[in-house]
């Protein structure tokens, strides 16, 4: 019984602060229609610059508080003023992909300065505990309950009674409307995200606090709970967020009670994709229509793509050929099999993301299904590679097919938040099925990849497998795009509605490209895992997919040759630097938001 | 006397506080072709939705062919013979001018989508890879006949047959949307405002064009707001006001009649053919 209390307080706090990520979340979305993935990042900002004051100049809480607050709140205005609003007239998921690539500066940045190792956070409140019955109350509880209603109460007077509130609440309703009324949108996007921030940077604070240290990966963390407790309470519902996020809590401490801390996650994104599909509008918005979505779900620059002579085409294949016999030095070519790994796994996702327009976040999960199928099938079976690596595409390609089906009915964000959710979901799912899949201990001793009796254990013999993979899933997914599959899925792309009326059944060829792009992706993941000879559940993570996002965008969207040149320029050319090496995630992000500013079309032109 | 192609029975369909379409009643005979008219806000588009499937009614029915199709999805009404254009023109604009027109083909598509039971889809993929004769052969007909659909607009497309939809300009986006609707060998056509947005001459050629495709057979519900091109194409006309039907005849009738008058100009006095559109009848 008393556990159970504890669950409850436990679940009330941790609640509260996913209210103060969402209710943030929720402002945003109101007013800009936009997810903000930077979010989470703020959040962690916010939990070290609390540390930096406490530790270097002892400032009591309250104090504390208020640096935090300002600090995060400049730091909300920043990425509204010079990111975002630049892109103003783009659409909305150009503008998401943007502030992912904040999200990217940012805690790359924090990693620079502070290291990936855990800070102690010094406590600054009393350590006693108030006994109510056989239980008790920590100080800090009390702390965080108080701030999260005082600032529930605060932004209920701003919104109510300031005349700026007026202004967010117009915005939120009708931008338009409120523009024509004299109302600076302008003034108000950057009011909200500084509300926004400051309200997630003193949550980071307080989870520093709660937890006694801090560190970076709290980020991505927070920004997903934020945002599965604003998809509880609907998008944009501000007093839905609060609720969204006590739910969240409750649901997720009284989880960790019943079946254990590393299901924690998991109920998080079962909950979020059960709301997208059963109830995208939230719990709490019965009547309202849903948000306006744009109609497609890119933001296809017109442009028309650089071709290749189908010569130069081939010398260019014959030459990375006979590569290897000219230059045979094993990092190199490492490095190399490395850039084809990731435009195999690239190819599937500018189909989907490209060609058919549906942003993919979580790419990485069919890699991870796909090196999980060939690695148990050799360890448990002992199928040979050249049975396991396709069995493991066909695997991935009905698998990942299945898993996607709720998400290819929706449009625009919905997709890419539902395929991040279903990606960490594949995640979640590898960790705890340890019947299956062995849990936290991985896959160990994968063979190497062979042919027959040859065994394929060379850098040399392994680049020319994959150079091989390359080519061919290329010139498949090429011929595919001059036949009629190729206009139709970009005909879904451009106008779902008009291709409809034509007797294009959008379901089916998107769940086509899924099929196909799974396939591929499916045995890049077989590779890498007999590559790698051990994977785990966090070998093929989001950063993964967000990096091959990135491969896609600088390529061309829907570009297959665009995809190898994005391949090359991200994931070969940071390594051969190799001083470069520590700032790589950081220029990945530098690069997703210089793209999507100055050149959303890509290197080689969206096909 | 053949039964109608298309017969509308009690269709209505309400938004919050609105209704668009209250009861409306029409059969439309095999070749015929019925114009559609009615103040901004009579409930057109909302009844062409309703037809083609984008929108459900809240009472009432569509039946295509005797079939009763209400709140069929708009992809299976395409492999109906049901074609139809939209109001604000919505071309592939990223796709060439040719591939916008072989999209509209896509019902039609035979050898390359096998109805093979519960492996349907895996087949076109795989004969979209492989590519045999047949599926050859179907697709290189269907180029030659898009080009063919392409021409009926003089030289307008057809020397535009590689560039990007984006690149037209607008009276030629409406044109290859037209062509885009013939590429699926309708039985019956639905165009909303045709001809919105192009100048004299260019409404004139488009006429035309609505002409001979009546003249070949083809049956036709045309939303248009110029009425003298509603009058001399239609041989019926249906007049909407506040989603009710207010009179359907020949066009002389309906033009006559003093409620489309007065919903028309909102004016008993003067008659809709005072347009300048109509002055040249």
């Amino acid at each position: 019984m008393g556990s159970w209390f504890d669950y409850t307080v436990n679940g009330i706090v941790i609640g509260n602060i996913y209210a103060l990520l969402s209710i943030g979340l929720a402002l945003i979305f109101g007013v800009a229609n936009l997810i903000n993935f930077a979010q989470g990042s703020v959040f962690t900002v916010g939990a070290y610059l609390g540390w930096t004051a406490i530790h270097y100049l002892h400032t009591p809480l309250p104090v504390t508080v208020l640096i935090v607050a300002v600090g995060s709140g400049a730091l909300g205005a920043a990425i509204e003023r010079f990111a975002l609003r630049p892109l103003h007239q783009r659409s909305r998921i150009a503008v998401l992909l943007a502030t992912i690539g904040v999200s990217l500066v940012l805690d790359q940045t924090l990693q620079l300065i502070f290291s990936a190792e855990p800070r102690a956070m010094p406590s600054q409140l009393p350590d006693w505990r108030l006994p109510i019955g056989g239980v008790t109350i920590g100080a800090i509880d009390l702390v965080i309950a108080g701030f999260g209603v005082t600032a529930a109460a605060l932004l209920f007077g701003f919104l109510r009674f300031s005349k700026l509130g007026w202004a967010v609440r117009a915005t939120a309703q009708d931008p338009d409307a409120a523009r024509q009324m004299g109302v600076d949108i302008d003034r108000v996007n950057v009011a909200v995200f500084a509300i926004a921030s400051a309200l997630g940077g003193v949550g980071g604070l307080m989870v520093g606090l709660f937890y006694h240290s801090i560190d970076i990966t709290m980020s991505f963390d927070a920004t997903l709970k934020g945002m599965v407790a604003m998809l509880i309470g609907g998008l944009g519902n501000v007093p839905g967020a609060i609720a969204g996020g006590l739910i969240l809590g409750l649901s997720e401490s009284y989880g960790v009670a019943l079946f254990g801390t590393s299901y924690r996650n998991l109920f998080a994104f079962v909950l979020m994709i059960l709301i997208l599909v059963a109830a995208p509008n939230g719990l709490f918005s019965w009547r309202r229509e849903l948000p306006p979505e744009p109609m497609t779900g890119t933001f296809l620059a017109p442009s028309r793509p650089l071709g290749l002579p189908r010569g130069a085409l081939y010398a260019l294949i014959a030459a990375a050929a006979l590569f290897p016999l000219v230059w045979n030095q094993p990092y190199l070519l490492q490095t190399l099999t490395n850039v084809l790994l990731m435009a195999l796994m690239a190819f599937g996702l500018t189909l989907i993301s490209g060609t058919v327009g549906q942003i993919s976040l979580g790419h990485a999960a069919l890699l991870a299904i796909g090196g999980y199928a060939s690695g148990l099938l050799a360890l448990d079976f002992g199928w040979p590679f050249v049975a396991s690596a396709p069995a493991a595409g066909v695997i991935t390609a009905l698998l990942g097919t299945l898993l996607v089906l709720p998400a290819l009915r929706m449009t625009g964000h919905y997709v890419a938040i539902a395929t991040l959710g279903i990606g960490e979901i594949v995640a979640l799912v590898i960790l705890n099925w340890s019947g299956l899949t062995r849990g936290p201990y991985g896959l160990s001793g994968i063979p190497a990849p062979s042919i027959g009796s040859i065994e394929l254990d060379t850098p040399r013999a392994l680049y020319w497998l994959t150079l091989a993979l390359v080519v061919l899933f290329g010139s498949l997914q090429g011929r595919l795009l001059e036949s009629h599959l190729g206009r139709t899925w970009r005909a879904i792309r451009d106008d779902e509605v008009a291709a409809r009326a034509y007797g294009v059944e959008p379901l089916r060829y998107k769940a086509l490209a899924f099929a196909f792009g799974g396939f591929g992706a499916g045995v890049a993941g077989a590779i890498a895992a007999h590559l790698y000879s051990y994977i785990n559940h966090e070998t093929f993570n989001i950063q993964l997919s967000i990096l091959a996002i990135t491969v896609v965008i600088l390529g061309g969207l829907g570009n297959v040759l665009g995809a190898v040149l994005g391949a090359l320029l991200l994931v070969g050319l940071p390594e051969l630097l190799r001083p470069a090496a520590e700032y790589r995630m950081l220029i990945y992000g530098v690069a997703l938001l210089v793209l999507i500013r100055y050149r959303p079309q890509g290197l080689l032109g969206t096909a | 006397m053949t039964a109608p192609i298309l017969e509308i029975l009690g269709l209505s369909r309400h938004f919050e506080g609105l209704t668009a379409v209250d009861g409306l009643e029409l059969a439309v005979n095999e070749g015929e072709l019925i114009g559609v008219i009615g103040p901004n806000g009579a409930g057109k588009t909302t009844l062409f939705n309703l037809i083609s499937g984008f929108d459900r009614p809240n009472a009432g029915s569509v039946r295509l062919n005797g079939v009763d199709i209400t709140g069929s999805p708009p992809e299976r009404l395409a492999r109906r013979g049901m074609a139809r254009t939209f109001q604000h023109g919505r071309v592939f604009g990223n796709l060439s001018v040719l591939d916008n027109v072989l999209v509209g083909a896509h019902a039609r598509l035979a050898a390359v989508r096998p109805g093979w039971r519960g492996l349907g889809p895996v087949g076109e993929l795989l004969l979209a890879t492989i590519r045999p004769k047949a599926v050859r052969q179907e697709e290189e007909a269907l180029r030659v006949e898009a080009k063919g659909i392409l021409a009926r607009f003089g030289d307008r497309l057809t020397p535009r047959l590689d560039h990007p939809a984006y690149s037209l300009s607008y009276a030629n986006r409406r044109r290859l949307e037209l062509a885009r609707a013939l590429a699926l060998r309708p039985h019956l056509l639905l165009l909303d405002e045709p001809t919105a947005g192009m100048n004299e001459t260019e409404t004139a050629e488009l006429e035309g064009v609505i002409a001979s495709l009546k003249a070949s057979g083809l049956t036709i519900l045309l939303i248009e707001h110029k009425l003298g091109m509603v009058m001399r194409l239609s041989d019926r006309v249906l007049a909407m006001d506040e989603g009710r039907r207010v009179a359907v005849g020949v066009p002389k009738d309906v033009r006559d009649h003093p409620e489309v008058v007065l919903a028309y100009l909102g004016h008993p006095a003067r008659r809709p053919n005072d347009d300048a559109n109509v002055a040249a009848t």
